[in-house]
């Protein structure tokens, strides 16, 4: 298959349209705004509805009607866009909206910077809006899964009935790089006989909601959703090991970060380092068993969490996981400073040097 | 037996919540039987607020999404973008609209989404228990301005339809009541004809629906009836505030 | 084989289109590519870089501190990214707008006069090409016809006239390389 040349925010964009998004509500923020640019050109052709809100407020809540209507919505933003969209969130969870959302992030608290961060773990794994919720939370660290991941997301999302967030970074919505436009697994999807799209014809009118007022009421509800989490866990939880099998250390990372980490390792298998990759794919569902079993192999000495984070995020889902049986170090950076292979490796050796 | 009178087919058998007096339960039906006589309803697509008619989706008989406070005409913009030959609704009171939501009325009006917004003013925050709402009157109290809204602390009063009705994309705005019988008879003329016009795409279309709430007020239903007309019409004239339409047939 | 490539200069110089052009021309070769820009403010005005990896093998970090080659087409990018080049590499400086020359002794320069040429040839635009040529003559790591091909494709249509100038100002650059 011929490789093409594609920017990561404009492969986002095309990557939706081709998994049949049929409208993308969005609003303008660097380091995303070639999303919605691409968007307004291209998805009206494909037949689709663009729409720039007024805010991504409003966004988020257009695709929260146009999805409670059957559509397949999308929207994207970037890290101060995605706090504004957490209310929306959380609502599309509560009402079981599918949805797909992207969040390319920079650097915060507040304004921060337009430079590439991971500062949104927790409020991607967590749920940054009310109530107990998940989202399903995909990471992709080059363009070529980024394309996969959006177009697979919007089958996850029609699946569970639930949003699924795409968490990538400045550097990749910027990036151009060759990718292929490969046949992504479709899914068996049950019909949207939910949906409020009308009744025409049917014996009950549907209701897109997640008021339930009576407490026994929401108590089941978030039971339900309880279990569909569980489900999502089970069956949707990725990661990738690179060269893990005879590691000392094991370089935790996502995203651009976990990028980097892989020039770390040539760099340091070439000095006679053995140092491995663990790479969370799905932050939400985490890895978490994944990463146990591999702290309970005897050729691992320790763990060095990489994020471009100041104090670490998804630090602490690496230490629940292995649960202090090997010691847990971090090498991170915020504002969008990037680790560096140089830091990497420095850090890989230092991290050896202390456990032996 | 003939039958003089029936429940429109637009409600649920749902029984209502709304407090006696209030104002709600006239409107809905309205809206229901405008909806039932166009030939919209099996098609219609509704979107209620957060405060007093948040249980809405309980009482229409079409399908409805549930929106967060403020939120509803971005929603139905969502619905009506992606559906654009149903008709598509959103029912706000005073303080989901004029106060939290005002950003995306605004925006719906002046994008000219073709929706139908049902606008309840009753002059005060009612779900949540009495409090200031933009459009409060002067000297009206409620439970955050316990001695009377004053136009120092809380500015004046906000005129919803008046304000929409600046933007090109608002084709239709009027303001009625439902005090009594001619009045009920007008804002069904109202509510049928927004609707009308949202189905000939002609822009977005506004029914602000002047309504009691006696609970709130502190009134018996008459007297907020009483206090509706004698308070609240001189602040909110009544009639039709903007037809592109009519200008232009 | 790995290039590790930073290109800067005022924004709307062209430093970022040098940059997908050999991304481009990579690709075609069947090389590994990645192109990252900086982007904000610069982007307005200021000065704006790319990051270029060319690699026979997968692309891991797109992004590095210790280029293999700099081409700086504004002052400020030369002291920007001079000191950070791999010792043994090179240095491309567009001489008609640097005045400075490169201070260190273990890399080394090359002195692209891109703006006389490209103002010999007629058009000022296409002083990107004879950058390009100067890069692809001293590092060889493309394959001359490859660019050439890319160019014929740049331009198709009424701009297909283009062609020509923009393969001899390639061809200029690459003469620079003695």
């Amino acid at each position: 298959m011929e490789k093409e040349l594609w920017k990561g925010n404009e492969a986002i964009a095309e990557a939706a349209i081709r998994a049949g998004c049929n409208c993308f509500f969005g609003y303008p923020i660097t380091p995303q705004s070639e999303v919605p640019e691409y968007m307004s050109v291209h998805l009206p052709q494909a037949g689709g509805v663009f729409v720039q809100s007024e805010s991504e407020i409003a966004a988020i809540n257009m695709v929260y009607g146009a999805a409670g209507a059957g559509m397949r919505a999308m929207t994207s933003s970037s890290s101060p866009g995605i706090s504004l969209k957490q209310e929306g969130i959380s609502y599309l969870a509560g009402a079981e909206v599918p949805c797909v959302i992207v969040n390319c992030m920079r650097g915060g608290p507040g304004l921060g910077t337009i430079q590439p961060s991971q500062g949104d773990y927790f409020q991607a794994t967590r749920g940054g809006g009310n109530g107990d919720y998940r989202t399903v939370v995909l990471a992709p660290s080059n363009v070529q899964e980024t394309v996969d991941f959006v177009q697979e997301a919007f089958d996850i999302a029609d699946q569970y009935r639930n949003p699924v967030m795409i968490v990538c970074d400045g550097l990749i919505g910027q990036m151009m790089e060759p990718i292929e436009w490969r046949p992504v697994p479709r899914r068996d999807l049950p019909p949207k006989d939910w949906a409020a799209s009308g009744r025409k014809g049917r014996d009950h009118h549907n209701v897109i909601n997640s008021l339930y007022m009576a407490p026994e009421d929401c108590d089941r509800h978030n039971q339900h959703l309880e279990e569909k989490y569980a489900a999502i866990a089970e069956n949707e939880t990725r990661w990738e090991e690179v060269d893990c099998r005879d590691a000392d250390v094991i370089i935790t990372a996502y995203g651009t970060p976990a990028r980097i980490a892989l020039t770390a390792l040539e760099t340091l298998q070439a000095e006679g380092v053995k140092a491995g990759l663990f790479r969370p794919i799905t932050l939400w569902p985490f890895p978490q068993e994944a990463l146990r079993r591999l702290a309970e192999r005897p050729n691992v000495k320790a763990f060095l969490d990489v994020e471009m984070s100041s104090s670490g995020q998804m630090l602490d889902d690496v230490r629940l996981a292995v649960e202090g049986r090997r010691p847990v170090r971090y090498l991170g950076h915020a504002g969008g400073v990037m680790p560096t292979v140089e830091e990497m490796t420095a850090s890989v050796k230092a991290v050896l040097k202390e456990v032996q | 037996m003939a039958i003089v009178y029936q429940k429109s087919p637009g409600l649920t058998d749902a029984e209502l919540h709304y407090c006696p007096g209030c104002n709600h339960g006239i409107i809905h039906k309205l809206v229901a039987e405008s909806l039932v006589e166009l030939g919209l309803l099996d098609e219609a697509i509704g979107v209620c607020p957060v405060g007093c008619a948040v249980f809405a989706y309980n009482y229409f008989s079409c399908d409805m999404l549930e929106a967060a406070h403020g939120r509803a005409p971005a929603v139905a913009t969502g619905v009506k973008r992606t559906h654009p030959t149903q008709a598509v609704f959103t029912y706000q009171g005073d303080g989901d609209l004029a106060s939290i939501g005002m950003a995306e009325i605004v925006h719906a009006a002046m994008r000219g989404e073709k929706i139908t917004t049902i606008f309840i003013n009753n002059a005060i925050y009612g779900m949540t228990g009495g409090q200031m709402a933009p459009t409060t009157l002067i000297g009206q109290k409620a439970t955050t301005c316990q001695s009377g809204r004053t136009a120092e602390q809380a500015g004046m009063p906000i005129r919803m339809a008046e304000m929409l009705s600046t933007l090109d994309g608002c084709v239709y705005a009027e303001r009625v009541c439902v005090t009594d019988i001619p009045n009920i008879t007008k804002a069904k003329r109202a509510i049928k004809k927004a609707f009308e016009k949202q189905m000939n795409r002609e822009g977005f279309t506004f029914v602000e629906v002047l309504s009691t709430c006696p609970t709130n007020w502190g009134m018996t239903p008459l007297q907020a009836i009483d206090w509706l007309k004698t308070r609240m019409i001189p602040y909110y004239p009544l009639g039709v505030i903007k037809d592109t339409g009519a200008e232009v047939k | 084989m790995k290039k590790e490539l930073i290109i800067s200069g005022f924004g709307g110089q062209g430093g970022l289109a040098i940059g997908k052009n050999l991304v481009e021309a990579g690709m075609a070769e069947g090389l590994n590519v990645t192109w990252a820009p900086s982007y904000g403010p610069e982007m307005r005005g200021g000065t704006a870089n790319c990051s270029v990896v060319l690699s026979d093998k997968p692309v891991g970090s797109p992004v590095f501190a210790h280029p293999t080659e700099l081409i700086a087409l504004n002052g400020p990018s030369l002291h920007k990214f001079e000191a950070g080049v791999q010792p043994g590499g090179m240095v491309f400086v567009n001489s008609d707008v640097v005045t400075d020359t490169v201070s260190r002794g273990d890399v080394t320069a090359w002195y692209i006069p891109c703006n006389r040429i490209a103002e010999e040839l007629g058009n000022p635009k296409v002083s990107n090409m004879v950058m390009l040529g100067a890069y692809v003559a001293a590092t060889r790591i493309l394959k001359q016809e490859t660019i050439e091909e890319m160019i014929r494709e740049m331009f198709t249509g009424d701009k297909a006239r283009l062609v020509p100038l923009n393969i001899q100002a390639f061809h200029r650059g690459m003469a620079c390389i003695g």
